[in-house]
């Protein structure tokens, strides 16, 4: 219904910077969002993540570097002129225009008399039909937040950027409002540049996420291989959960051989971002929930070639499907365990000797050079 | 049967309880209205009923003064002092345009641009309230004396040639002078006009403004489509807060202007505390406020602000 939009390009953002006084809010960066993408900018609340989406917009100036959208250089384009549009956090819906007149708005701007057909086709695409004379505020968050998006989209971007549209909604409409804002997304095909501190927001949504930090991009990938193959401790930590397991590279090979919490452990080798020479310090990441856990009295049932670590529970909380245990060994003050509840074995129990085993190929290497506990807090609401 | 008994014994203390505070809490709010009625009622209400009866009373004050419904002084008062009602109307409707244009940009440029000088700012607003009404009307005398600063600087600019073509000077000089009159009003309400388009447009969200660049507005379009339409209650607190005020002033009629310049409030003066004749001022206050009370309704209904906020 809405494939008018011209060729727009990729968004090329070329070393791209800004600096607020001595204050460093993005260092330079490159980034590049392919046409059509739904691409996600994922960080805690200052990592720069909003700064780099106004810059986009044109509502920031940049420091250094270019923005450019295709071919074309926007980066000295006042917003007005740019051929983007954005969804507000705060959707900023004009308190004084009804529905339709909102989403009208830009239409408008750009001289174009006959705006009905296009405010109904925009009004139904967000499932709004009914509320086309209501104020604003006579709407609740989420449609307040589809009037926003309707506002934005009815003028064909090039790109869409979206700032934490869903940070006002509560959990049960934000999950709605992320599969509604996907759907329209593959129905429009306009390239999404989505901004949020939400890392499970960021997985279901976008094709690509590029995990910031600090006013750096960390790391940059379908949300699948960032997932397994975080390359950071704070990328590892930030999505989801990660064990990082601190020991001393000792052979070599196509399998990596690691001296670890007074036992043996094996990786492969393409999964280790860090030092792989004998004598290099590694941190080995395994998520919880590829470890099995094993009562003592049975560790010999344990298969060959297994990673194993043995310890002792100290907590377990059953949340439904499964029930997540810690675990303190001499690998590790507490390890993550989540054991689906299919049997489950009721010796596991706080003070129960456990050993903990995965396949080795589910086991990732990072460079133990760095803070192995960033980005472990603050994930879930950052507001 | 403890179990049966158990359950309305607490229900029983519970009802009192709830009822008692329930009736007192329903009288509060007019024991908070009660000062303010009262004082209305002594201050506001009373007076005006004594006014609407020395309107139609006649008589002269040695032989005292008696209600005989005699509605003509409305007709004589309105058909004598038509001028000056006029008059009135249209210097405080100038003025209210020129508080208008002069006071906007100003509580625009204190929303969104002062920053750190806001409060500063806002204090020199209202600084002039520092001083005597009169004292600061009586230094407008001053200020625009023949021969002055002022009036030397439009002579020589050719000004006052044009503004005297207008019949807004006369002769080469501002004092005594409509113009005199006008400047007075507008010099004296501005912070009135002020103040309250301040704290509407300190209100708009700024990022209404950012969201209507996004959207292809330029930064006058923005303006015209967003921050004015939202600074609407302002403009309109504000011009009433002018108006009104201004069309029953006399002061800056009687300090900066002349015979020619008197405005209503000026009549009404003389007729009370001159002339003593109480009924046709009295009869003249009514008008001046029916009058303004009609302008004021139309013009908010017009304005259609009660679809903001």
């Amino acid at each position: 219904m809405t494939q008018q939009q011209t060729a727009g390009g990729d968004v090329r953002l070329t070393g791209i910077s800004k600096t607020y006084g001595s204050f460093t809010a993005v260092h330079p960066l490159d980034l590049t969002v392919p046409q059509g993408s739904f691409f996600a900018l994922l960080g805690a609340s200052g990592c720069g993540k909003t700064t780099t989406l106004r810059m986009i917009a044109g509502l920031e100036e940049a420091t250094t570097g270019t923005v450019s959208l295709g071919d074309r250089d926007i980066t000295d384009l006042p917003p007005y002129k740019r051929p983007v549009n954005t969804v507000f956090q705060s959707y900023a819906l004009f308190p004084h225009l009804d529905i339709s007149e909102n989403i009208a708005f830009g239409l408008r701007r750009r001289g174009i008399k006959s705006v009905k057909k296009q405010v109904d086709d925009m009004l139904e695409l967000v499932q709004l039909g009914d509320f086309a004379r209501r104020k604003p505020h006579q709407l609740s968050g989420g449609q307040q937040q589809r009037v926003a998006v309707a506002r934005a989209l009815i003028n064909h971007p090039q790109v869409l950027l979206l700032d934490e549209p869903l940070g006002a909604l509560d959990l049960k409409l934000r999950r709605q409002m992320q599969l509604e804002l996907k759907r329209i997304q593959t129905e429009v095909g306009i390239t999404f540049v989505h901004v949020t501190h939400d890392q499970e927001e960021a997985m279901t949504m976008a094709d690509t996420v590029a995990v910031m930090n600090g006013g750096r991009v960390e790391q940059l990938g379908a949300p699948a291989d960032l997932y397994e193959n975080p390359r950071t401790t704070f990328v590892a930590n930030f999505l989801g959960t990660s064990n990082l397991i601190e020991g001393d590279v000792v052979s070599t090979g196509d399998e990596l051989t690691v001296a670890a919490g007074g036992g043996r452990l094996t990786l492969p080798r393409e999964r280790c971002s860090g030092p792989t020479a004998a004598g290099g310090r590694l941190l080995l990441g395994i998520r919880p929930e590829k470890i099995s856990l094993a009562h003592a009295d049975e560790a010999d049932t344990v298969a060959a070639g297994r990673n194993r670590v043995t310890g002792r529970i100290t907590d377990s909380s059953f949340i439904g499907v499964s029930t997540q245990y810690v675990v303190e060994s001499p690998a590790g003050k507490a390890l993550q365990v989540y054991e689906q509840n299919v049997e489950r074995d009721t010796r596991l129990v706080p003070g129960a000797e456990v050993v903990l085993h995965w396949n080795p190929a589910h086991t990732f290497g990072l460079d133990a050079a760095q803070d192995i506990d960033a980005g472990a807090t603050s994930v879930e609401d950052g507001e | 049967m403890s179990a049966t008994e158990a359950p309305p014994a607490p229900a029983e203390p519970q009802e009192p309880v709830l009822r008692k505070p329930s009736t007192r809490k329903r009288l509060v709010p007019y024991w908070l209205l009660l000062p303010g009625i009262l004082w209305l009622l002594v201050f506001f209400a009373l007076p005006l009923v004594y006014q609407a009866s020395t309107s139609v009373q006649t008589g002269s004050l040695e032989q005292g003064f008696e209600v005989t419904w005699h509605f003509q002084t409305y007709v004589d008062a309105l058909r004598e002092y038509y001028p000056q009602f006029i008059r009135s109307l249209l210097y405080a409707g100038t003025a209210t345009i020129l508080c208008l244009l002069l006071g906007y940009p100003l509580a625009y440029l204190i929303a969104f641009k002062a920053g750190r000088w806001r409060n500063l700012v806002l204090v020199l607003v209202i600084a002039p309230f520092f001083t005597s009404f009169l004292i600061r009307t009586l230094a407008w005398k001053t200020i625009l004396a023949d021969g002055g600063a002022v009036v030397d600087l439009l002579n020589t600019l050719h000004v006052l040639d044009v503004t005297s073509w207008l019949g807004w000077t006369e002769s080469g000089r501002v004092l005594a002078t409509p113009m005199a009159v006008v400047c007075g009003l507008t010099y004296n309400f501005l912070p009135f006009m002020i103040l309250p388009l301040y704290t509407s447009l300190e209100r708009i969200d700024g990022r209404l403004h950012e969201a209507a660049g996004d959207l292809y507005a330029t930064p006058a379009t923005t303006f015209r489509k967003v921050t004015f339409p939202l600074s609407m209650p302002g403009v309109v607190s504000g011009t009433l807060l002018t108006f009104i005020p201004a069309s029953g002033d006399y002061v800056n009629a009687e300090l900066l202007g002349s015979t020619d310049t008197k405005m209503v409030g000026s009549v009404i003066q003389s007729q009370f505390l001159r002339v003593l004749d109480y009924p046709t001022a009295a009869a003249l206050s009514f008008i001046l406020m029916a009058i303004v009370l009609l302008a004021v309704t139309v013009y908010i209904r017009r304005s259609g602000t009660e679809d903001l906020v």
